[in-house]
């Protein structure tokens, strides 16, 4: 199956007279890859006396920093030095926010910790094990605050606040109105709604984040290494916050990256601090993420709350649309966030002609990663809701949604099309993309699948997406968060600068070099055939450096590898810069070969007069002669030895007074959709097809085009179901490891068929447009609607988790038999354990009460207890090392005795922390005569854990815990039995600091 | 995300072993596979003071064909007994819950011992020693016993294992003429299971194993039953496992599925 | 029997891709750590370090296997392979390779070293997988980029190619 499909969109194309561009031909990047020889930042070398970071994280999601005990970890051989936040603030300043609020943003907790991974701690040492050694030795005392993890529950009244600048942690709220939408829902025969949840997830590179970086003391100035991917306008975030000019922060990039999908702009808080440990150390410090930092603390798409509601006519006629967004940032807002927001601003009407348009966008901080780029960016949380309202119309109004959507797209004839929020939509053919999706895609036939499938008792459903794929942002389009007001005050902001290099050595070879700093989008290999292009050579005489070194190299605060911008920006900047050199070029040959400038070609190698190909000259030696000969150049031809391009589209201004935003250059098409079934007893989603049409402009390479399509399906895919950074009620963060953030695998990922069509751009040096983001944004929506048509369901919330769709299609679960087991109550969120039990002992309540209260053999019957402190006579503090199997660690237990009633009942409250996390619990117990000379003892608790091991052992731990606690009433009961003599018997406290140890009680 | 520090004793015997967990106790862990140890070691989760690798113990290595019996040794990777040709014919069971475990880069190296020592209750192979009520064969420097598998599992990554023991291997019972279905749902090919159910046919009815429900897993006879009467088996038994919410899924969807698919696999063994 | 303490350096040898290779590690080092900074073998990437997304997957004794779930100390004596030694010579690439550059097998490139390897060991033993059997095989890596089929088109092509010349080898 693959097969065919495969076949016919890569299959490499190296022959022939036709120009490059447009053709699958192998990319020059690949031998090496396959090789083993790639250059990614941790293969490099580093210097000698390079020292290792690591990073100790907060297990809280809100809590205030007592006190940072370093000294053992200092004391640790091999360990250069240890920083906490205090240090870090010494030498830099905070972090730019992207709003105007009184509000700061460090990349190191200062004295407050806001979400759990949050770094509280650099330990440098020789290396990386020695450092996590010493790391585990750091004693941070915290005083756990009230968390929040849900958007609207941050704004309501009441919630803890994470910054006193943004009251009721709202960050920034701006309404806005394009039209009369109020007069359209006003006479509007119908009006539609939605609340959407859209998830939080990430792209999540196989590469995590790696930062070296040094300092130099005598001239204080930085050089850091980082596999950082852009927008550039962070380096003027790094230089402010390491107080620097941007002349004293070199920030260069390694030759190759593992993947990035805009998540590796999140590196920048890092390089601050890896750069901050350099300066303090004074020797180069080197820091690779490790999986369970990137998972949990890296960056995170935004999660958001969306209503949306539309005015409709009878006919499906979308009138006016009514945004309200609540869009979560975590716990800071980083640069260049709150851009998720406004990324779409320009698109917030999507494939459609809808004149008026309401918005109101809220930011709001919750106890959470702080959140950055991610593909899709924006796209993925409008669409959902955009898409799935469509389809709420169509099932409202009788309709097929496929006619919901073509009555209201754009009409071709309408381009470029201004939207109502003032996005210039570039070209297109709406109409016509969909027409061919639909019989390529074979449409009727997996309509008459669904129809047999159906009669015979199968979920099977077929989803609809539209989207207008964004590409080549705008710098300007953030300040849209501000007020007009405000923006004269600031200065304008707008456009988009690519840079490009194109450079001619002595012996006539070419060079290019970009700022587009590729992750594996083959960036070196399009770059060669286009220029080869321009000069009439092959792509392997072209040499493509994609390396940034910002002390050397052309680059704006435009440049990266983001938004989609490179086919559409950088690519067409290089084919501009090819252009000015042969057009100098072909100056210098007129002359030589005695014909016009304007008849000059540059083909196979040579420059050669169109008329009288005979007569011609080697390009090489053309090329080289500014270097051998400038005296004898034309006066009018100037040197080709080096030309630098920059490059900004005029389209790409700023937000107009009315807030009207062109916030990207170029938009191209997608029309999606699929076949989904869904397993009857396991309510898995099966997609059976997916069709997915795309308009990108013209194609600079077919195969990398698919590629992308292909790797952005799939990326969705897992967002549409299977991936999501989930987090507990109290800010637990649960999806630490590849075992619980599921990416999709060769399983589950099935071949789509893609399907193209070409509409240039006008905008564009090459008529190309981005392509990579799409699917991000169209299809977690399209299967979302497959699978409300498959279940007959109207809330869908992503992802499509077989757990979540039995509570929404099944009925009332079959009850337990009387007198058996129960189920638990259980409300979603909610991590807490809680149980009861009870056990018999031999003695009188008074005997078993003064083993419980007894400090003596405390020690002695704590497994792994260290090391016992009794404060006072309720009070004990102790060091306990404890096991579950084979996971162990050591604790601080604190615990405290209250509402004691001798001899009939205690409750015991503790709390426990440790390099794997920490643990609060609170039980009560009762001793009760059971009339035959013994005691009953009845017992309940109710524990949480949290960090570490709830992060990447929660599924085991929670059990663990509860056969211990189990375990552990029913040997003490033994124990008691038994009497004290044989060093046996058992202390209140022994329970308490077993229970606190490992979770113990409420604060 | 290093290990924390350890010695490192690489076994040459079977006794360098017993008297290396003699001497060190629960401070020592025995490195078989490593699949699950080395990445709790990578995640500092476990630190032991001791890493004794048992794998080039070739006489840990045997998988052993006895009359009524297959004994598996510590060092028989599950790659090794998924190759073993008499598989099929003699522990059929295996043969079908073992592609489940894992994945081909993972098999390759894990053992069947070592997934029973970590003894994670969604794990493939617990459920199938104890579906098929098999024994684990301990040793240390002082005694050899063997428990059986019911015995042996007593709650989430916690065995009867004491800390001076080394398991030597298991005994799968080779049971002629017998039907056997083995059914998992898991998020993904390859993750652990949210539910397992394997079922087979015994003299008295049939008996389901169930796994990634309760805390271990759990297997029950019935005598033949049909209709509503195994409805109501089946939902008391979803209900008795104590099912639990996680990330991964609900404890409603796990009993759905125990009901259903324990449905299935009966009707399949049985018929 | 030979106890190596913890805070000590101890020899390790091993074959590498055909050659003896030599250095120290503590009994704490993994082999992906050994393997790449240690001998400057950087094709063996590290993507998870907890066995779930296969980047750092080499063949050691004929087995598949992790190398962040090994210890540097474990494979002593062993002989391994890993991506470095797959190309016939520094300038060619293999069947497995070219196959995997002809259908855009890979982009960033991080991710295929380890699935390059499952591949090498499992075509070298089944000459006919199907589609069904390679997306088992691969289940047991995570690519980001790709969306795999491409990569799953590359091995089947390679499949065919390998045995149709080993076909034209025993034929002569």
């Amino acid at each position: 199956m693959v097969q065919a499909a495969v076949q016919s969109a890569n299959s490499v194309d190296q022959g022939g007279d036709r120009p490059w561009v447009g053709r699958s031909i192998e990319r020059i990047e690949d031998a090496a890859l396959l090789s083993g020889r790639g250059r990614f930042i941790d293969d490099l070398g580093v210097l000698p006396g390079t020292l290792h970071a690591t990073i100790l994280r907060s297990p809280h999601a809100h809590a205030d920093i007592v006190s940072i005990d370093t000294e053992a970890a200092k004391r640790l051989p091999g360990v250069a030095a240890v920083l906490t936040g205090e240090d870090v603030k010494a030498v830099t300043t905070t972090l730019v926010v992207g709003v105007k609020a009184p509000v700061e943003c460090w990349p190191i907790a200062i004295d407050r910790v806001r979400y759990v991974g949050e770094p509280v701690a650099v330990v440098v040492a020789t290396d990386r094990a020695r450092a996590e050694d010493a790391a585990e030795l750091i004693n941070v005392e915290y005083r756990p605050r009230g968390a929040v993890v849900d958007p609207l529950g941050a704004i309501a009244p009441g919630a803890p606040v994470l910054h006193d600048g943004f009251p009721g942690n709202l960050a920034s709220e701006r309404a806005f109105r394009y039209g009369d939408s109020e007069k359209a829902f006003a006479e509007a025969p119908h009006r539609f709604s939605i609340d959407i949840r859209y998830p939080r997830n990430s792209c999540t590179p196989i590469e995590t984040y790696g930062v070296v970086a040094s300092h130099d003391a005598g001239e204080d100035a930085y050089e850091v290494l980082a596999n950082f991917q852009g927008p550039f306008s962070i380096h003027t975030v790094i230089a402010r916050a390491l107080k620097v000019p941007g002349n004293r922060l070199r920030l260069r990039t390694p030759p190759d990256s593992g993947g990035s999908f805009g998540v590796k702009q999140g590196v920048f808080p890092y390089i601050v601090l890896i750069a901050a440990a350099a300066r303090v150390t004074g020797k180069p410090v080197k820091w690779i993420e490790d999986r369970l930092e990137h998972l949990t603390a890296s960056v995170s798409a935004t999660n958001r709350a969306t209503t949306l509601s539309a005015a409709v006519a009878a006919d499906g006629k979308i009138l006016a649309l009514d945004w309200d967004q609540v869009e979560d940032c975590g716990a800071h807002l980083r640069a260049p966030e709150p851009a998720t927001l406004y990324r779409m601003h320009g698109n917030l009407t999507g494939a459609y002609d809808i004149r008026h348009v309401k918005i109101r966008n809220r930011v709001v901080v919750t106890n959470k990663t702080p959140t950055g780029l991610n593909r899709g960016f924006g796209g993925p949380q409008v669409y959902f809701a955009l898409e799935r309202l469509v389809q709420r119309i169509a099932i409202g109004l009788g309709l097929d949604p496929l006619d919901v959507i073509k009555r209201n797209l754009i009409d071709a004839g309408a381009f470029p099309y201004r939207t109502a929020t003032g996005a210039l939509l570039d070209s297109g053919n709406y109409q016509g993309a969909v027409a061919r999706a639909v019989e390529q895609g074979r449409l009727a036939e997996l309509k008459a699948k669904r129809d047999e499938a159906r009669a015979q008792g199968r979920l099977y459903g077929i989803g609809f997406t539209a989207v207008v794929e964004p590409s080549v942002s705008n710098m300007g389009y953030i300040t849209t968060v501000l007020t007009a007001a405000e923006r004269r005050k600031a200065g304008p902001k707008n456009g988009a600068q690519a840079t490009a290099t194109v450079g001619l050595d002595p012996v006539g070879s070419v060079t290019v070099h970009v700022a587009s700093v590729p992750q594996g989008q083959g960036h070196r290999t399009v770059l060669s055939q286009v220029v080869a292009d321009v000069f009439g050579l092959q792509p392997r005489d072209i040499r493509v450096n994609t390396e940034i070194d910002t002390a050397k190299d052309a680059w704006s605060i435009a440049s990266g590898n983001y938004a989609s911008r490179f086919a559409a920006a950088v690519a067409g900047t290089a084919k501009i810069a090819a252009q000015r050199v042969a057009g100098r070029l072909a100056r210098i040959a007129a002359g030589q070969l005695n014909v016009e400038a304007a008849d000059i070609v540059f083909a196979k190698g040579f420059v050669a007069s169109k008329h009288n190909p005979e007569n011609r000259i080697a390009f090489a030696r053309v090329a080289a002669l500014s270097h051998w000969s400038p005296g004898s150049l034309p006066d009018d031809a100037g040197q080709t030895i080096r030309e630098t391009v920059f490059w900004t589209p005029p389209e790409l201004t700023p937000p107009d007074e009315d807030d009207r935003i062109n916030s990207s250059l170029c938009h191209g098409f997608i029309f999606d959709f699929c076949g989904v079934e869904i397993d009857r007893t396991t309510l898995e989603t099966r997609i059976d097809r997916y069709v997915t049409m795309h308009d990108c402009g013209t194609i600079l390479h077919p195969g990398m085009v698919n590629g992308q399509i292909r790797g952005g399906f799939a990326q969705a895919l897992g967002a549409a179901l299977y991936e999501e950074y989930a987090y507990a009620d109290d800010g637990s963060f649960l999806t630490g490891t590849l075992a619980d953030y599921l990416l999709p695998t060769t399983t589950e990922v099935p071949e789509p068929e893609i399907i193209h069509m070409e509409t240039p751009s006008p905008f564009t040096p090459l008529g190309a447009k981005g392509v990579g983001e799409g699917n991000c944004m169209s299809t977690p929506v399209c299967l979302a609607n497959a699978v409300a048509d498959a279940l007959g369901v109207a809330d869908i919330t992503l992802p499509l988790v077989p757990a979540r769709l039995a509570e929404l299609v099944r009925g009332a679960e079959p009850p337990p038999p009387a007198g058996g087991a129960t189920a638990a109550p259980v409300r979603e969120g909610d991590r807490r354990l809680r149980g009861e039990g009870e056990a018999s002992v031999k003695g009188a309540p008074e005997q078993v009460w003064a083993m419980l209260l007894d400090p003596a053999t405390l020690q002695s019957v704590i497994p792994g207890c260290q090391s016992v402190d009794k404060i006072t006579d309720t009070h004990f503090r102790a060091d306990v090392t404890l096991g579950i199997g084979p996971v162990s660690g050591r604790y601080r237990a604190d615990v405290e005795l209250f509402d004691l009633d001798p001899p009939r009942a205690v409750t015991l409250r503790g709390g426990a922390t440790g390099a794997l996390g920490f643990g609060n619990a609170e039980g009560r117990i009762t001793l009760a005569p059971d009339g035959s000379g013994g005691t009953k003892l009845t017992y309940s608790y109710d524990a949480a854990i949290g960090g570490k091991v709830a992060s990447i052992g929660g599924r085991l731990l929670d059990g663990a815990t509860r056969v211990i606690i189990g375990q552990f009433f029913t040997a003490l009961a033994r124990k008691a039995g038994g009497g004290g003599a044989e060093g046996g018997g058992f202390s209140l406290f022994a329970v308490l600091a077993k229970i606190a140890s490992l979770f113990g009680g409420r604060r | 995300m290093k290990p924390p520090a350890f010695d490192y004793l690489r076994a040459e015997s079977v006794s360098d072993v017993l008297e290396g967990l003699a001497q060190q106790g629960g401070d020592a862990r025995v490195l078989a596979g490593g699949q699950s140890l080395m990445a709790m070691l990578n995640m500092r989760l476990a630190k032991p003071k001791l890493l004794i690798d048992i794998m080039r113990l070739k006489e840990l290595r045997k998988i052993e064909r006895q009359k009524d019996a297959v004994v598996i040794g510590a060092g028989v990777r599950q790659a090794d007994l998924l190759a073993w040709p008499d598989l099929a014919e003699a522990l059929p069971l295996v043969a079908l819950a073992l592609p489940w475990v894992g994945h081909v880069q993972t098999r390759s190296r894990g053992t069947i011992c070592g997934s029973l020592a970590h003894a994670d209750p969604s794990a493939e192979m617990p459920l199938t020693l104890v579906a098929l009520g098999g024994e684990v064969l301990l040793r240390s420097a002082k005694r050899r016993r063997r428990v059986a598998a019911k015995d042996f599992f007593a709650g989430m990554m916690l065995t009867a294992r004491s800390d001076d023991e080394l398991i030597e291997g298991i005994s799968l019972p080779v049971t002629r003429g017998s039907r056997f279905a083995f059914r998992e749902v898991a998020r993904r090919h390859g993750d652990f299971a949210i539910v397992a159910c394997a079922a087979m046919k015994i003299p008295t009815g049939v008996r389901l194993a169930v796994g990634g429900v309760a805390d271990v897993p759990t297997a029950r006879d019935w005598p033949r039953l049909e209709g509503t009467a195994l409805d109501d088996a089946l939902n008391a038994f979803a209900y008795e496992l104590g099912a639990r919410d996680d990330v991964h899924a609900t404890a409603r969807y796990r009993r759905d599925l125990v009901r259903m698919i324990g449905r299935d696999l009966i009707g399949e063994v049985l018929q | 029997m030979s106890r190596l303490k913890a805070d000590q350096r101890h020899a390790v040898r091993f074959s590498l891709n055909g050659k003896p290779v030599e250095g120290e590690a503590e009994p704490r080092m993994l082999l992906s750590d050994f393997l790449r900074h240690q001998l400057g073998a950087t094709g063996t990437h590290v993507g998870c370090e907890h066995g779930v997304c296969g980047a750092c997957t080499i063949v050691v004794d004929g087995m598949l296997t992790r190398s962040c779930l090994t210890l540097a100390a474990q494979v002593d004596g062993c002989e391994l392979k890993t991506v470095e030694g797959l190309a016939p010579s520094a300038d060619r690439l293999g069947v497995l390779q070219q196959a995997f550059r002809r259908n855009h097998a890979l982009q960033c490139g991080f991710c295929t070293a380890g699935i390059l390897m499952s591949l090498d060991h499992y075509l070298a033993k089944n000459s006919a997988p199907t589609e069904a059997e390679i997306r088992d095989l691969l289940s047991g890596h995570i690519c980001r980029c790709t969306g795999y089929t491409p990569i799953i088109q590359a091995a089947l092509e390679a499949a065919a190619q390998l045995a149709s010349s080993k076909k034209e080898t025993s034929d002569a």
